[in-house]
């Protein structure tokens, strides 16, 4: 395939249309409104529907309504987006259906400001609306994997019958990097359960609402089970030099790429120093973690937010080694300044 | 006059008195004489030999309880 | 011997829930026997709201989704640009489609989206207990305006018909109600217009039907058409508000 110079939102973009993406709603807001400019584009010329829709709360529903179709639909937003959103994301759960929502992320709270930041990492990985759900998260790192993590995000969104989130820093929806094509996706699943009128079959129905305690009970079991079986197939980290690391570094998406420069630099200074790089967010890849804690004598989170993804380390952790955190927001941390952080721990510490 | 037949699903009756209301025959009435398993007397037909099978009580009922036939 | 009236194949056998004298059932009634005429049971995707039809899936016989409080236009306009040759209805009620769903109804409306709204208006919130609906009367006394409906501090009641009609994208607008046969039979009409005008892709199509509620209007069933008749038809005229030909 060949390479291509793309801006990290466009190649997302690209990438859900690759996947056979055929309904864009959605919401205009920075940093992510090139995902939306590029479907309205691209949608009509291949017989797919745009709306731009007049709130985040209609998107979020018309992805509702699109994927009940058994389409493949998506949306995309921001921070302040992403929270009208979790009205429908809660609905979309319950309702078991699959799509593609992403959160092109800034600084909050309240309007917060257009710089990238981490500090939604609560909100996408603790469900986010009301109710017992959770969503998978997948962070990309480069423009190549905003493409193909789209395609992976709609694999297992039908796979699981669930929504699946892409939480990028906005800085990777708007830098630009060489990235290879790629196919496009010609097989998708049959949606027996989708509303397409009853012509031959029973009617099919949507819904979230279950009035018997029983069965709610029932359907949040089922739910949980589902969950249950994304954490134990779906957990997706990547490991550098960890193997014999006293320190441990961990850091995700945009943060990751920065922290492995520092890492890389502590390494010719003899630090023994790694990192883990989490790709799912949700489900939290622990067992990377726990790995590392064998020889890891420290962790350090590094985060583009006051702190948030080093609760899911000290889980893992479970109090086997100090965590330590690194963090800022509206400034993304440099190579330097995270080179000086490993520094002054390894110094302080003798590793 | 043309002779229609009304069919009451008692059942499900809950004696609004819709259909009693807007009979232009006035020959329907709620039953007292029996409660249904909702509870309620149920409608039913006083004078059947009037019914011309207008369709008007099943028209207003907002249960579906009614059925007529027109000859 | 020949049918007059008999249950529609495009509702199920399932018992409505509703109160003695609510007139949703006839609405329903009048829908299914719609899609029956117009052949559409296998096409038709309908879309229930937050408020007393909630259950509506458990009713209609054809493909149903529910939706969140309010959203049933936008989830209507995703299935319908995904699946044009679907026939697609949204039954909303009055908080559901003119208070929290206002922002959806308006832009379906501005949007020309080819579906068929259904709104009951029945000037008060049913399903948690007859509180203050956008459409509830001046004066009119519900659990939140127990002093009656002030303007002063309640604001007026929303006339959706007269509001829609005024966008472009509307092409039919009718407000109907279900108090006497005359009123049933004209509801029934315009419901059928609705989804033909759907069907022939003129734009966005909505039937408001005035509707009772005797259990929270604290009335009987037969006082409550009355009270159709002598309270909600003067502010809420009857009549088509847009008929776009084509």
């Amino acid at each position: 395939m060949p390479k291509v110079l793309m801006k990290g939102n466009e190649a997302l973009a690209e990438g859900a249309i690759i996947a056979g993406c055929r309904g864009f709603f959605g919401y205009p807001i920075t940093p992510s409104s090139e995902i939306a400019e590029y479907m309205a584009r691209k949608l009509p010329k291949l017989n797919g529907v745009f709306v731009q829709a007049e709130s985040e709360l209609a998107a979020i529903n018309m992805v509702y309504g699109g994927a009940s179709t058994g389409q493949r639909v998506m949306t995309a937003s921001s921070g302040p987006g992403i929270s009208l959103k979790q009205e429908g994301i809660s609905f979309i759960a319950e309702a078991e259906l699959p799509c593609l929502i992403v959160n092109i992320s800034r600084g909050g709270p309240g309007l917060g400001g257009i710089q990238p930041a981490q500090s939604d990492y609560f909100q996408a990985t603790r469900g986010g609306g009301h109710g017992d759900y959770r969503t998978m998260v997948l962070a990309p790192s480069s423009v190549q994997e905003m493409m193909d993590f789209a395609v992976t995000g709609f694999e297992l969104a039908d796979k699981y019958r669930s929504p699946v989130m892409i939480m990028a820093e906005g800085t990777l929806g708007q830098m630009m990097e060489p990235i290879i094509m790629r196919e496009p996706v010609t097989k998708l699943p049959e949606k027996p359960w989708a509303v397409t009128g009853c012509r031959g079959r029973k009617p099919n129905i949507i819904n979230t609402l279950h009035l018997s305690a029983e069965y709610l009970e029932e359907r949040n079991h089922h739910l949980q089970n589902k969950y249950t079986s994304m954490a134990l197939n779906e957990k997706r980290a990547e490991s550098f030099q960890t193997e014999d690391a006293e320190l441990v570094v961990v850091a995700f998406g945009l943060m990751a790429r920065i922290v492995k420069k520092a890492v890389m630099e502590a390494r010719q200074q003899g630090v023994k120093v790694g990192m883990i790089r989490p790709i799912t967010l949700w489900p939290f890849p622990d067992e990377a973690i726990r790995q590392a804690v064998n020889s890891a004598k420290r962790f350090l989170a590094v985060e583009i937010s006051m702190g948030q993804m080093i609760e899911d380390i000290r889980l893992a952790v479970a109090g086997r080694a100090p965590v330590e955190f690194y963090g800022r927001i509206g400034i993304t941390p440099n190579p330097e300044e995270i080179y000086q952080e490993i520094m002054r721990i390894a110094q302080r510490e003798g590793y | 006059m043309a002779k229609g037949r009304v069919r009451f699903f008692t059942d499900r009756c809950k004696a609004c008195e819709l259909c009693v209301k807007f009979c232009p025959k006035g020959i329907l009435g709620l039953d007292e004489e029996i409660i249904n398993t909702l509870g309620y007397h149920p409608v039913n037909i006083l004078h059947p030999e009037d019914c011309n099978g207008c369709g008007i009580c099943a028209l207003m009922c907002p249960d579906m309880i009614i059925e007529v036939e027109r000859e | 011997m020949k049918v007059i009236a008999r249950r529609p194949e495009s509702l199920t056998e399932a018992k409505f829930h509703y109160c003695p004298g609510c007139t949703h059932g006839i609405i329903h009634r009048l829908i299914g026997e719609c899609l029956d005429e117009l052949n559409l049971r296998e096409n038709a995707i309908g879309i229930c709201p937050v408020g007393c039809a909630v259950l509506a899936y458990e009713y209609f016989n054809c493909d149903m989704l529910e939706a969140a409080h309010g959203r049933a236009p936008a989830i209507a306009t995703a299935i319908k640009r995904l699946q044009p040759n679907n026939t697609v209805f949204t039954y909303q009620g009055d908080g559901d489609l003119a208070s929290i769903g206002m922002g959806e109804i308006v832009h379906a409306s501005l949007r020309g989206e080819k579906i068929t709204v259904v709104f009951v208006n029945n000037a008060i919130y049913g399903m948690t207990g007859g509180q203050m609906a956008p459409t509830t009367l001046l004066g009119q006394v519900t659990t939140t305006s127990p002093y009656g409906r002030n303007k002063d501090f309640e604001g007026y009641p929303a006339k959706m018909a007269e509001l829609l009609s005024q966008n472009e994208g509307s092409a039919y607008i009718c407000r109907t109600a279900v108090n006497n046969p005359a009123n049933v039979i004209k509801t029934k009409k315009a419901i059928k217009k609705a989804l033909q005008i759907q069907q022939q892709g003129l734009g966005f199509t909505m039937v408001e039907i005035l509707s009772t509620c005797p259990t929270n209007w604290g009335l009987s069933p037969l006082d409550a058409l009355d009270w159709v008749e002598e309270k909600m038809i003067p502010y809420y005229p009857l009549g088509e508000f847009k008929v776009k030909e084509d």
